[in-house]
């Protein structure tokens, strides 16, 4: 950790050639500045032109996945040790920006690997991390984090899935919902019970584990067909007597719950980042259609009532991408991230959808079809205000830090 | 069986000549514009074009000829790979792409912004010509023309100054044996191959390949190559322009045609217009 924080210390001074820093700085470091340039090459060239058609088919995009691979997109979040990039959260957060700037669907399948990998590189042991990460690196990939379930979602403390002791293994039987990634992930991220005791708290209840994707009696479901992000697949599956060695266990036994709540404070920030990076295509779409077409005489821009939707949606984008990236600092500096991260998921979601909804208002009646990129927007746009906990879990998970630190400090 | 070995021994042979007489040093020229995909805005005062806040990337003829390079090196004709920029403090933002895609080291000509506006393809070919006698290249390769002042002269004007032979508006690059490079040049009339003994300047076309992404881990590995900064008052280059800008203007709004009933009611309009003889 102190390693890190050091980085990202010489990172401030290595960007400033000004005079003495005033304490903050806006400024992305020469190296973030080259990572966007490329990858925002490589969605213009790759991903923008393909996005409509995979929304139709539903295919998951394969292609695009090896291609991100190569690129080392998907490793950019694992450790140097593992043989992967161990980026920066800021880092992390503009590839995730930028891919869904072009295909939101595609970030998703994307960054569900992240999803994955996280609680591996948070908690999980040296043996584990180079089993389940190191063959990230190798070959193109993808994982799932499965925890969500047909009756637990945001209560995760509810979840089902039992997990039993056996010797040296453990024998999982229950079954999980909305998997992003679960048809064609290699391994899969479970959170189980383990103290069948219903009174016992949650933070002792429950274990994690990796599982491999081939494991006998781990059944994938059909592929679910959704309102938006339709290329990310999304399954549920099946346990029955998953056999699963005692090794695989992510953390401590019974530790599991903090372990998938740990998680987020690191993944939230790159959620509020694919809602981010959607709420500025909606920006450019919208003010590029609104400077060709034409009503009453004039391009619509020049209407006020289409203008201040604009105006609206430039100011929610840049505050969303400012709280996103805060997020992603907060996490680079080592401190607990959970309060920004949701402040930053909570808000970027909701000026993702009100940026959607009003580029469909400025396309007018070809917002509504599909031969334009606007309502694909909105499709895609809702999901980011239920999955990674949804908009009113995030307010709830404000409400109570904002609470604790208040009592603390007296005041905020 | 001599059919057989004929064809893979002059193969091999081919291929231990290229080892031995092929081991060059390639020097990359590589500048920073104004991004293709920017609609270009004309100064109000038209003494240039609005640079300020707007979308740079390294010229898309360079990248050519960037890759080219590296290509040759992966192929182990070539040894070393350096990016050249010549330009203000934000050059230094090419060198770094051009480090990220394989250039192994990257010398900055520096200028200040205000000489660079005015620098012209002499100044950077004198620049080229300096690093090239410093450090012994064999070869400088250099995009076709910049998008920016669309110039072209900066590798002929080289070649001048180096009194080393040419290979412009390359298509296709291969060895040529014997110290040399077998190019293939685009030119109106169809495709025109020359043999040029090395060391030589070399200009890329748009067609001699396509360039790479480059990967997040050479991104990474970027920031550990060098990045030598020389100002080019040491290289002893007189910035003297030697053309003045009178004004920079826009092109001309086109206006909009007219419609016409038949055909002799054109033929009667461009009899009118003078277009055609009565």
């Amino acid at each position: 950790m102190l390693a890190r924080n050091l980085r990202s210390c010489s990172r401030l001074f290595s960007t400033s050639n000004k005079l003495a820093s005033n304490g903050i700085d806006f400024e992305l470091s020469a190296e973030q500045q080259e990572l966007r340039t490329n990858i925002r090459k490589f969605v213009a060239d790759e991903v923008i032109p393909v996005a409509a058609e995979y929304d139709r088919t539903m295919e998951y995009p394969w292609p695009i996945i090896k291609k991100a691979h190569e690129l080392g997109y998907l490793i950019a979040d694992i450790p140097e040790k593992y043989g992967g990039l161990e980026l920066d959260m800021v880092s992390l957060c503009l590839i995730s920006e930028e891919v869904a700037y072009g295909c939101s669907g595609i970030g998703t399948a994307m960054m569900a690997n992240d999803l994955a990998q996280s609680p591996l590189i948070l908690c999980a042991n040296d043996d584990i991390k180079k089993r389940f990460l190191g063959r990230m690196v190798d070959e193109p990939l993808v994982a799932s984090y499965a925890v969500t379930e047909p009756g637990a979602g945001s209560d995760v403390a509810g979840i089902k899935t039992k997990c039993e002791k056996k010797g040296d293994e453990y024998i999982i039987n229950g079954s999980k919902m909305w998997i992003t990634n679960a048809g064609h992930a290699n391994w899969f991220f479970v959170l189980a019970r383990s103290d069948p005791d219903p009174k016992a708290p949650a933070g002792k209840a429950f274990t994690a584990f990796a599982v491999e994707g081939d494991s006998a009696g781990l059944i994938r479901g059909r592929k679910e067909i959704n309102m938006g992000q339709r290329c990310s697949d999304t399954r549920g599956i099946t346990f029955e007597d998953v056999r699963v060695p005692a090794a695989n266990i992510v953390g401590a036994p019974g530790e599991g719950f903090k372990v998938a709540m740990k998680t987020f404070d690191k993944t939230r920030p790159t959620v509020a980042a694919l809602a981010t990076g959607l709420a500025y295509r909606c920006l450019d779409v919208a003010t590029q259609y609104s400077t060709e077409r034409k009503a009453f005489g004039t391009e619509i821009y020049n209407h006020q009532g289409v203008s201040f939707l604009l105006a609206e949606m430039a100011i929610n984008c840049e505050l969303a991408r400012l709280m996103t990236y805060k997020s992603g600092s907060e996490v680079d500096a080592g401190r607990p991230g959970s309060y920004y991260a949701s402040i930053a998921k909570l808000f970027a979601s909701e000026a993702a959808n009100q940026a959607a909804t009003n580029a469909v208002q400025v396309f007018g009646g070809a917002g509504f079809n599909t031969e334009y990129p606007a309502e694909k927007l909105m499709r895609d746009a809702k999901i980011f205000q239920i999955y990674e906990g949804t908009s009113q879990i995030q307010r709830m998970v404000i409400a109570r830090q904002l609470l604790a630190r208040v009592k603390q400090n007296g005041g905020y | 069986m001599f059919v057989f070995l004929s064809p893979s021994l002059s193969l091999f042979s081919s291929f231990f000549l290229c080892l031995i007489n092929i081991k060059m040093r390639i020097l990359v020229g590589v500048k920073r514009v104004v991004d293709y995909a920017v609609k270009i805005r004309v100064k109000p005062d038209k003494t240039g074009v609005i640079t300020e806040g707007v979308q740079h990337s390294m010229n898309p003829f360079d990248e050519i000829a960037l890759e080219e390079a590296v290509k040759l090196k992966e192929k182990k004709l070539a040894t070393e790979v350096v990016a050249f920029s010549f330009g203000g403090p934000k050059s230094a933002e090419v060198l770094r792409t051009a480090l990220a895609k394989g250039a192994d080291k990257a010398i900055h000509v520096t200028v200040s912004d205000a000489e660079a506006a005015k620098a012209e393809p002499l100044h950077v070919a004198q620049a080229l010509q300096k690093i090239v006698e410093q450090e012994k290249f064999d070869a400088v390769f250099v995009g076709k023309q910049a998008i920016d002042d669309d110039a072209s002269q900066t590798a002929p004007l080289l070649a001048g100054l180096l009194d080393w032979p040419q290979a412009l508006y390359a298509s296709k690059v291969e060895d040529g044996g014997a110290g040399s490079l077998k190019v293939t040049r685009e030119i109106d009339g169809g495709l025109d191959t020359i043999k040029v003994k090395l060391p030589a300047v070399l200009s890329a076309d748009l067609r001699l390949n396509e360039p790479r992404y480059a990967t997040l881990p050479n991104i990474m590995k970027a920031k550990k190559k060098p990045l030598k900064a020389i100002a080019a008052k040491e290289l002893g280059i007189d910035l003297t322009p030697q053309t003045s800008v009178l004004e920079v203007a826009e092109p001309a709004q086109r206006k909009a045609g007219g419609f016409v009933a038949d055909v002799s009611e054109l033929i009667a309009k461009l009899k009118e217009k003078g277009l055609v003889k009565a």
